[in-house]
């Protein structure tokens, strides 16, 4: 975009007159016009507001790719302020949205022939579901933004849509009662707007649920995998330890490219736990019995130990045995209790629970486990 | 398909003699844990609860009470540990993105 310098409503010390009573933070709306989704500007009676662009292009699949792999997740943001999709009017519906791009991305690309508003509040990047359990998609946030973009003189419909995952956050009747917006909830997923807005913004009950589908599942498995990487370093590097001192007690030879190749082969069994943990399981998830998910990945892990050890060909004392029995199922239980914090049904005191029963279990199991694979390179 | 998790474990209560009838618990619910019985909310699927505490915050007389929070695993591990919860914040896997709008 390249308009040039104008005044924008969001930014000035404008002492506004509405009803809103909340402080006017400031927030960084005047960057907005670098972004590649910014396709113009609509002038209002609050001054120029951004239209963004309804359809995805490379550089917000590409953004996305990269955010589901951690690359620069926390910085993948939205400036915080009013934006236009197609060419709303004082009695547009107003969306309101997170400011982490791939939630804003999600609302954007189903907006395609809408006229209306979206209100980007600021939840520090986080998506609509974990900022309203953290309450930064709050009442505050929403009446500060309420406020600090003049909605009041630009509407004159004074309702609010929401997001139905933020409710955990923003209280309804609070922000009617300071700033004179109604909120009503919309659907659960992005998709179901246009439905909602059309049916005069009523929502049916598929679209207030969460679904948890098979791809909800796996997107959310990349970022599982990330952060395994420096523990299997170490791991790695304590088989090769292993290997070596197995060599030098056994008084060999010691050959570097011999000890990196029988570290690696040894690893397999763990790696692919590793795998089964972080990604099976969230794949298989409703068809593997049992509720806690620490379960779910003891049965995994177990069917995982049981097939490596039964690999033809496949050398293996009682130790290795034992240690695979351990360590594998410690592993794939461990990482599946850790994908509570993904789904979409799990309860704070569910989850509590099943740690208590499942932790001290995963340690004892991880830890024999250890103790049994180092015995088995000096037995 | 409905996911299933842990039975009777939930901390949700209703106090059906306090409720309005509103119905904002049946909408901002999205596990459909509530239903309206003429004009009283009542708990149809308890276990489905997920304690994210939606309808407590939104409920105006105040009828419905849950410990809420966070069911996830590693921001509890932080906790025990006393470790500042990063959950959501860093590098931890909670996150729903793309789920909600």
């Amino acid at each position: 975009m390249s308009e040039g310098q104008f005044k924008l409503p969001m930014v000035d010390n404008h002492q506004s007159d509405s009803c809103c009573a909340g402080k006017e933070g400031a927030f960084d709306y005047r960057n907005a016009a670098e972004e590649s989704w910014v396709t113009g500007q609509i002038e209002t009676a609050v001054g120029p507001v951004y239209r963004i662009a309804t359809i995805l292009d490379y550089r917000d699949l590409l953004g996305s790719f990269k955010a589901r792999w951690g690359v620069g997740r926390m910085g993948y943001t939205v400036p915080p302020g009013l934006y236009a999709a197609g060419n709303p009017g004082q009695r547009s519906p107003v969306l309101v949205s997170a400011n982490y791009k791939l939630s804003f991305d999600s609302l954007r690309r189903e907006l395609s022939g809408l006229d209306l508003w979206i209100l980007v509040i600021d939840t520090k990047g986080i998506n609509v579901w974990c900022a309203a359990g953290k309450g930064t998609f709050g009442t505050e946030e929403v009446i500060r933004m309420v406020s600090a973009t003049r909605l009041p003189e630009l509407l004159s419909n004074k309702t609010l849509i929401m997001p139905q995952l933020s409710a955990p956050g923003v209280t309804s009747f609070e922000v009617r009662r300071s700033c004179g917006f109604k909120v009503i909830f919309g659907p659960v997923r992005a998709a179901d707007i246009s439905a909602f807005l059309k049916v005069g913004n009523r929502a049916d009950p598929v679209m207030r649920r969460t679904h948890f589908g098979l791809l909800d599942r796996v997107v959310l498995t990349p970022v599982e995998l990330t952060a395994l990487v420096k523990p299997l370093a170490y791991f790695t590097l304590f088989l090769f330890l292993l290997n070596l001192a197995s060599v030098i007690l056994a008084g060999d030879i010691i050959q570097p490219a011999f000890l990196i190749r029988q570290s690696f082969s040894d690893l397999v069994p763990f790696l692919i736990a590793l795998l089964v943990g972080a990604v099976f399981v969230p794949a298989l998830l409703p068809f593997i019995p049992g509720r806690a998910l620490s379960w779910k990945g003891l049965v995994l892990g177990l069917v995982w130990a049981g097939i490596y050890r039964g690999l033809p060909g496949l050398e293996a004392g009682l130790l290795e045995t034992a240690s695979y029995f351990l360590i594998i199922p410690a592993i794939t239980a461990f990482l599946s209790m850790n994908f509570t914090g993904s789904t979409t049904y799990t309860s704070l005191s569910g989850v509590v629970k099943e740690m208590k029963i499942a932790l001290p279990l995963i340690m004892t199991a991880a830890g024999l486990g250890l103790i049994a694979l180092t015995l088995s390179y000096f037995v | 398909m409905k996911f299933r998790y842990l039975k009777n474990v939930v901390t949700l209560k209703l106090d059906q003699g306090k409720c309005n009838g509103c119905g904002i618990c049946t909408e901002v619910c999205p596990q459909q844990v509530f239903t309206l019985e003429g004009k009283v909310s009542s708990i149809a699927d308890r276990d489905a609860c997920l304690e994210c505490g939606a309808c407590a915050r939104n409920c105006a007389p105040g009828a419905i009470s849950v410990r809420a929070g966070v069911g996830c695993a590693y921001a509890v591990l932080m906790d025990m540990y006393n470790i500042k919860s990063r959950c959501c914040g860093d590098d931890c896997g909670c996150s729903l993105d793309g789920i909600q709008c």
